[in-house]
């Protein structure tokens, strides 16, 4: 662009041509769309569910301003704070589960097996299936009456009634927790996979060569080196966790006795069978601190690049 | 038609006449009168959002009708199906932006929830009440606010204890136990002899709630007291939790996880003697030539009578609402009044088998109730039936409180021993407080 500005310079540049051709007044131009689409998108949405929380919206009624009148009547709603407690329960347990499955098995796949490519797509097929699908496949191996293991472990000799698995409270928190992170252990060991493929290997031959054990190895190349994609997935995953909807929905809607409901299933219980819009609004505005919180963590807790370079925090 | 005499007789005289005339006018005529009333706008089309149906000879005999009322007025009719438990939002979502389905088919407290966006349809619904005996109450109480009508109470979607009979009788009871007391007998003598019975205990919106305010309401507990306020911790709650903590023991177990449809799969794989269900149970088994045995064996009653001393159910019911943005309100309120006059209505109970229980008095001799005898129970829906939050008035907190499933984990609390029968009534009773302050 500058070459050719100098190779004409008497060229006398229109109204429009400048418009052009100048940075400010383009690059704007440039943005709008994108910027619209964001606004429209995401801002619109998050500001009217935000902006729904501090009003007594119903199904069918505008609703008032009311300050913060719903985040008062959660705070002394012992149900609200089951939920609190079990979306927090759910989501550490299966992100802990997932990332420890979830790297096992990436680091498996980064082994030279046979049939590689085969294991690898095999590997990504819960994560393919539909929630609500793979859901109600997990509903018929929770059957209080017909479950597939239950059946099992009884032929087997092993049991002799059926596991109770949705109908108790423990069993059944283990039971959706064990659904989901069967559900989201492919996210984080492919992306595992594909960042164990970015270390190069004569990292880890010349370590070798100077004696380190495998757990060295894996301890000072391999886990620094992954620890920028381990911020990245493990947020999302998170993420995903925090928010899950369908599984439980599908499975327990919140039961038995409330022990499974998680924040998402409340909002929705609250908002649209209930009614009550504007208290689900509420229950929604309320994960956004705990989201935060997990970004958070994860920018600045895992993506400290002195300590991935081996310095001290 | 099914209008008896005495229904005649019990109708307003010019009412009555008009219905009289009914029988010797052609199918032709009769639409014509029907519509005539309404004039429908010129070039109406309409849109009718209902629920999918449970059983295919329903909604074959709703769309023969809707097809005789297009032939008869050209007006077409687009029916558009959503999963049952999918009404309410999407109902919802057209009632909050003022675009989509002219007519709806409701569940529950929904009309009430947003009834100023409904089509008052009071005049239409008081002549066909003239017409037909009436509505029995509390059909009538779900259409209506402040005492006008914002849908027409379509049907009560009947839920009756199904058993099965040669087992009931092999436990030594020659018929089923009447009472609360005998229920609970017959529960024990049935887990004895290994044929347990079940009721469902976790959130199954239709199964769930029927049972669990059942249990409630037979021992007198009731969630607010006419005023709307909270009275469920109250000793007749109690003495219901109790009930249930005990007979819960004759359970199979995992009813707490039970959703709508594992009460109907234990049925029919034949683990299960006794349990509560819409009529779909016994029609898994009649449709399927390997079961034969099964469904000759099934039988239907309602619910046993607990210390009040009558039948009260929740059942679930639907109402016919018409959004007050439909361009083609007479249209629709014509369209309404054809689907609702005799010929047609009667054809669709035929068609739904028990599953629908008429609204309307006049049409409790229906043909479908004796045709057999499992389908007797179902009859009574719509007598039996008893508004959700009761014994309060029916609107958003009613609605509030039942999508919470305060009463049906109160129950599920007290039946499964999580907590005692009083401190499951204070819980539930700190729970409704905070909906209905």
């Amino acid at each position: 662009m500058a070459n050719v500005a100098a190779a004409e310079p008497t060229h006398k540049r229109s109204f429009w041509a400048g418009i052009g051709q100048g940075r400010h007044v383009l690059g704007i131009a440039f943005m709008v769309p994108a910027a619209v689409f964001l606004l429209f998108f995401l801002t619109y949405p998050l500001g009217l569910g935000v902006w729904l929380g501090f009003t007594d919206t119903r199904i069918g009624r505008e609703g008032v301003f009311i300050g913060l009148e719903n985040y008062q009547s959660l705070w002394g709603d012992s149900l609200f704070w089951l939920v609190v407690f079990n979306t927090l329960l759910y989501t550490i347990a299966a992100s802990i589960l997932k990332f420890g499955l979830g790297l096992w098995l990436a680091l498996l796949l980064n082994e030279n097996l046979p049939f590689k490519a085969f294991f690898r797509a095999v590997v990504l097929l819960p994560w393919v299936v539909p929630t609500v699908l793979s859901a109600i496949a997990f509903w018929w191996i929770f059957d209080s009456q017909y479950s597939i293991i239950s059946w099992a472990l009884i032929k087997m000799g092993l049991i002799s009634a059926p596991i109770n698995f949705l109908g108790d409270v423990t069993n059944a928190r283990a039971s959706v927790i064990a659904a989901n992170v069967w559900r989201g252990i492919p996210f984080v060991a492919i992306s595992l996979l594909a960042g164990l493929q970015t270390i190069s290997p004569s990292l880890h031959e010349a370590a070798t060569l100077d004696g380190a054990t495998n757990w060295q190895r894996f301890r000072y190349i391999t886990l620094p080196m992954l620890s920028p994609i381990i911020a990245v997935v493990m947020t999302f995953s998170v993420l995903f966790t925090f928010t899950d909807f369908q599984l439980i929905y599908v499975l327990t809607r919140g039961g038995p006795l409330n022990s499974t409901h998680l924040m998402a299933t409340l909002s929705f219980q609250r908002a649209i069978p209930g009614g009550s819009l504007g208290e689900g609004a509420a229950i929604a505005v309320a994960m956004i601190p705990f989201l935060l919180a997990a970004i958070l963590f994860s920018y600045f807790g895992l993506q400290r690049r002195k300590w991935q370079q081996g310095g001290a925090d | 038609m099914t209008i008896s005499r005495r229904d005649l007789l019990m109708g307003g005289a010019g009412l009555a006449a008009g219905a009289m005339a009914l029988p010797m006018l052609s199918t032709k005529e009769a639409i014509a009168q029907a519509v005539a009333k309404f004039q429908p706008e010129a070039g109406a089309s309409l849109r009718l959002l209902r629920w999918s149906p449970f059983v295919k000879g329903e909604e074959d005999a709703w769309i023969a009708n809707t097809k005789k009322f297009t032939e008869a007025t050209g007006i077409d009719v687009r029916i558009d199906k959503e999963s049952w438990e999918d009404i309410r939002p999407k109902a919802a979502v057209a009632a909050n932006v003022g675009s989509g389905p002219d007519i709806v088919w409701v569940w529950f407290d929904d009309a009430q929830q947003y009834p100023d966006k409904l089509l008052d349809v009071t005049e239409l619904a008081t002549s066909l009440a003239g017409q037909y005996g009436g509505y029995y109450p509390a059909s009538q109480a779900y259409a209506t606010v402040n005492g006008r009508f914002v849908g027409l109470p379509l049907a009560t979607i009947g839920n009756a204890v199904v058993y099965r009979d040669s087992w009931v009788k092999q436990a030594g009871f020659s018929e089923f136990p009447k009472d609360t007391k005998g229920l609970l007998e017959l529960g024990k003598a049935l887990k004895a002899n290994n044929h347990p019975m079940g009721f469902t205990l976790g959130h199954g919106v239709g199964d769930g709630n029927n049972f669990c305010h059942w249990v409630l309401w037979s021992h007198g507990g009731k969630m607010v007291d006419e005023g709307g306020k909270v009275v469920i911790n109250s000793p007749e709650t109690v003495a219901g939790l109790k009930y249930v903590a005990e007979l819960y023991k004759t359970f199979i177990p995992g009813t707490e996880s039970w959703l709508d449809v594992n009460n109907n799969r234990a049925f029919i794989a034949g683990d299960l003697s006794v349990t509560a269900n819409g009529v779909s149970v016994y029609y898994a088994a009649a449709n399927d030539p390997k079961l034969a045995e099964m469904a000759a064996d099934m039988k239907s009653t309602n619910f046993p009578v607990g210390p009040i001393g009558k039948k009260v159910e929740l059942h679930q019911t639907t109402t016919a609402c018409i959004f007050k943005y439909s361009k083609f309100p007479k249209a629709a309120q014509a369209y309404l009044a054809f689907m609702f006059q005799a010929d047609q209505y009667n054809a669709w109970l035929t068609g739904a088998s028990a599953y629908c229980c008429q609204t309307l008095k006049s049409f409790a001799n229906n043909p479908v109730w004796t045709s057999k005898p499992i389908h007797a129970a179902y009859a009574l829906a719509s007598e039996t039936l008893q508004p959700n939050g009761y014994a309060g008035p029916l609107g958003p907190k009613s609605a509030a409180a039942m999508a919470d499933w305060i009463v049906v984990d109160m129950v599920a609390e007290a039946a499964t021993g999580q907590r005692t029968p009083e401190e499951a009534a204070k819980r539930a009773q700190q729970r409704a407080e905070r909906i209905y302050r």
